[in-house]
């Protein structure tokens, strides 16, 4: 028994060896990377049109510390595998990454950019656009292209490069200048800090969607998700508030964070210019109210570019905002005393009386003030009516008579 | 000139009287023309300071503001001078009531030399309307015309509701003791409206009337040195120069003429004080018009 053991062993054995070599013969052993830089390590060889074909010492440098440094070169050179004559073809078949990344391509894939190319548009990045090629790192490498911190750096490759936005016509401009001065460009790029949100970080990485489609991040609706990912805080009072309940609403007018704050160029909320242009963005919808607030000292003042006294958010509150019927609200009777001490430290019941959008065109809203309007619009054109032609009269008279403080004696004398 | 003079009564020898037409005579004394100076200067400067906040929309509306230091230098100015002027107008109404009932001083309340309209008025007027469309001759006015009582009481007016209005605006939460917190919205409302009238009535009337008109032009000193030739007064205030001819006291009103220096500064001043008040009134019109 145990012989036969043994000899069906060997044979086991020698059958294996023989299935392995007739297998050898159909498949040569693919070229292992040292074949590859037999011909592509000479720094002087040449296509037959002259262009190099050196894989030169700086790229196998950066290769072999890539994250791709223990691959061979027919990993991705895929058709080069099964080769079996050398030198090669002049033209190889585009490397497909998803061959190990079918998760990250098939995101890539749903996205604007492979959407772009689909179209013909070329110029729409892909894969090694991003990541690199040869010299391919982890996202958590610093100097990889994906780090968070190069990642702004990355994008404007394209997002920055006049020349390709307008051959690629993308509609933003450029829009990594207009991120570089941004709170987060800045915070990013120059203070180098990790919390400061990159590109992908609104607008998602290989799956990203235009605004317009309602999957994208930065799709209106989805805008206070995105931005309360950081701001989680502000997202609450947000959601309290009155543009929350009708943007849930779906009411397509209801203001998100980019309404006041822009997109990409975020500044910081607490700056002069900031705090008075933003009344502009509430006078979007809220036109009549803004054009009350300008009849105002507060409404004066901020027109006038100081933004020592109240404009909209002091009062109504910047995210929280709910309408004066709604006891939570800071404007709410209820609330007033407290709202308008914050600046006006004795403010009584009586005080707080003061109309901070009057109107003196209504009646209701303040029949004094209703009165005073009518009065001094009757008193005015009265006023300057009468004593305009008065001196329009006096002049003609006096000019034609020749400076005429002496002419009672003249006509004196012809009446 | 002789027929002018001819109208003098006649001196008891029969000749006409020696009377140099070019002699000067008393107008206003020293406290009405710093009265008019002091309201002059703080009146340019309530304006320039106020109007960035009447017409914040304009474009010049910053950079007014910021001459004066920003909204609260340019408020702070305003309120300093809002004060000076307030005072100044309280001072002179006391200083008249005391005048007319402590002192008893007559002709202030009532009368040709009373600020206060008099039927002669409203006959002048009608006159000059006459006079103004070739229907009869100019009247013969006394010491002050219907006009210049009108800019009196309006200054009077203005000052007393602008000066409510701005005191309650300076300190809402005192006057909030006693006014509805909306009677700050009237407030506002009333010293921008009747700044209106008041900037315009001035700088385009009141420098019309008293300045600019053709016999004035380009401005009457009278403010500065205080006193005007015996022509001047002859020619414009008729009835004024019978009525102290008449009383004798026309000899007394004589004073030596103003110096060279005094003449001249009044220019440098009066022309300052123009320029400013077109110049506001060309930035509103721009405004307006824009």
């Amino acid at each position: 028994m145990r012989i036969l053991f043994r000899a069906s062993l060997v044979a086991a054995g020698l059958l294996a060896v023989a299935v392995v070599a007739s297998a050898g013969q159909g498949a040569p052993k693919p070229p292992a990377n040292d074949d590859c830089l037999a011909c592509h390590g000479d720094p002087t060889a040449k296509r037959a049109n002259g262009t190099s074909i050196a894989f030169d010492e700086r790229t196998q440098k950066a290769f072999g510390a890539s994250k791709h440094a223990q691959m061979a070169c027919v990993d991705c050179h895929q058709d080069l595998a099964a080769l079996k004559e050398f030198p090669h073809p002049d033209t190889l078949a585009k490397v497909n990454c998803g061959t190990c990344h079918d998760a990250a391509q098939e995101k890539f894939m749903r996205g604007v950019h492979a959407r772009a190319r689909q179209d013909g548009r070329m110029l729409a990045a892909t894969c090694v656009d991003c990541h690199g090629m040869h010299d391919i790192q982890g996202a958590a490498e610093p100097s990889s292209p994906t780090n968070h911190l190069n990642l702004p750096g990355t994008c404007a490759k394209c997002h920055g490069n006049l020349d390709i936005i307008t051959r690629g016509h993308i509609q933003i401009g450029n829009v990594a200048a207009i991120y570089h001065d941004s709170i987060h460009g800045k915070a990013l790029e120059k203070s180098g800090l990790l919390v400061a949100p990159s590109c992908v970080d609104c607008h998602g990485n290989h799956d990203i969607a235009r605004k317009s489609e309602a999957t994208s991040p930065v799709f209106r609706a989805n805008i206070p998700a995105t931005c309360g990912k950081c701001h989680a805080g502000i997202k609450q009072q947000y959601d309290a508030g009155v543009h929350a309940a009708a943007l849930k609403k779906g009411d397509s007018r209801a203001p998100v964070c980019i309404d006041c704050h822009t997109a990409h160029a975020i500044q910081r909320a607490d700056t002069d210019s900031w705090r008075l242009a933003v009344t502009a963005e509430c006078g979007t919808c809220h036109a009549n109210v803004v054009d009350s607030f300008r009849l105002t000292f507060h409404g004066k003042v901020t027109e006038l570019g100081f933004s020592r006294v109240a404009s909209c958010a002091d009062c109504h509150g910047p995210h929280d905002i709910l309408p004066a019927l709604n006891p939570a609200s800071l404007v709410s009777q209820a609330n007033l005393v407290t709202t308008c001490g914050k600046c006006h430290p004795n403010a009584s019941a009586s005080f707080v009386k003061y109309d901070p959008h009057p109107n003196p065109r209504s009646y209701q809203r303040g029949r004094v003030l209703w009165w005073a309007n009518r009065f001094y619009w009757a008193l005015i054109p009265a006023c300057f009516g009468f004593f305009g032609l008065h001196s329009l009269l006096w002049f003609r008279r006096s000019w034609r008579n020749g400076h005429g403080t002496a002419s009672h004696e003249k006509d004196g004398g012809r009446a | 000139m002789t027929a002018m003079l001819a109208d003098r009564p006649a001196r008891e020898d029969g000749r006409p009287p020696a009377i140099d037409p070019t002699r000067h005579l008393r107008r206003f004394d020293l406290k009405t023309r710093i009265l008019h100076g002091v309201i002059m200067v703080t009146f340019l400067g309530l304006a320039a300071t106020g109007m960035p906040l009447l017409f914040s929309d304009a474009p010049w509306g910053r950079w007014l503001a910021r001459v004066f230091g920003g909204f609260q230098g340019a408020g702070l100015v305003h309120r300093f001078l809002g004060a000076v002027l307030l005072a100044a107008v309280v001072w002179h109404v006391g200083e008249v009531l005391w005048r007319a009932f402590v002192r008893g001083e007559k002709g202030l309340l009532w009368g040709p030399t009373s600020m206060v309209p008099q039927p002669k008025d409203f006959v002048d007027f009608y006159q000059q309307m006459r006079w103004f469309l070739h229907l009869g001759s100019q009247p013969r006015f006394e010491q002050f015309t219907y006009w210049e009582k009108f800019d009196y009481w309006a200054v009077l007016w203005g000052t007393a509701l602008m000066g409510a209005a701005g005191l309650v605006l300076w300190f809402p939460q005192a006057a909030s003791r006693i006014l509805p917190g909306w009677m700050f919205n009237v407030a506002l409302f009333v010293h921008g409206a009747e700044a209106t009238l008041a900037i315009g009535f001035i700088f385009v009337v009141h420098f019309f009337n008293g300045h600019l008109r053709p016999g004035k032009f380009p401005m009457d000193l009278v403010w500065f040195t205080g006193s005007v030739t015996d022509h001047e007064l002859r020619e414009e205030r008729a009835a004024q120069y019978d009525r102290l001819v008449r009383a004798g006291d026309l000899d007394r009103l004589a004073v030596p003429p103003p110096t060279g220096s005094l003449v001249r500064r009044g220019y440098v001043l009066g022309t300052a004080g123009l320029t400013l008040g077109v110049g506001l009134i060309l930035l509103i019109l721009y405004a307006v018009l824009r």
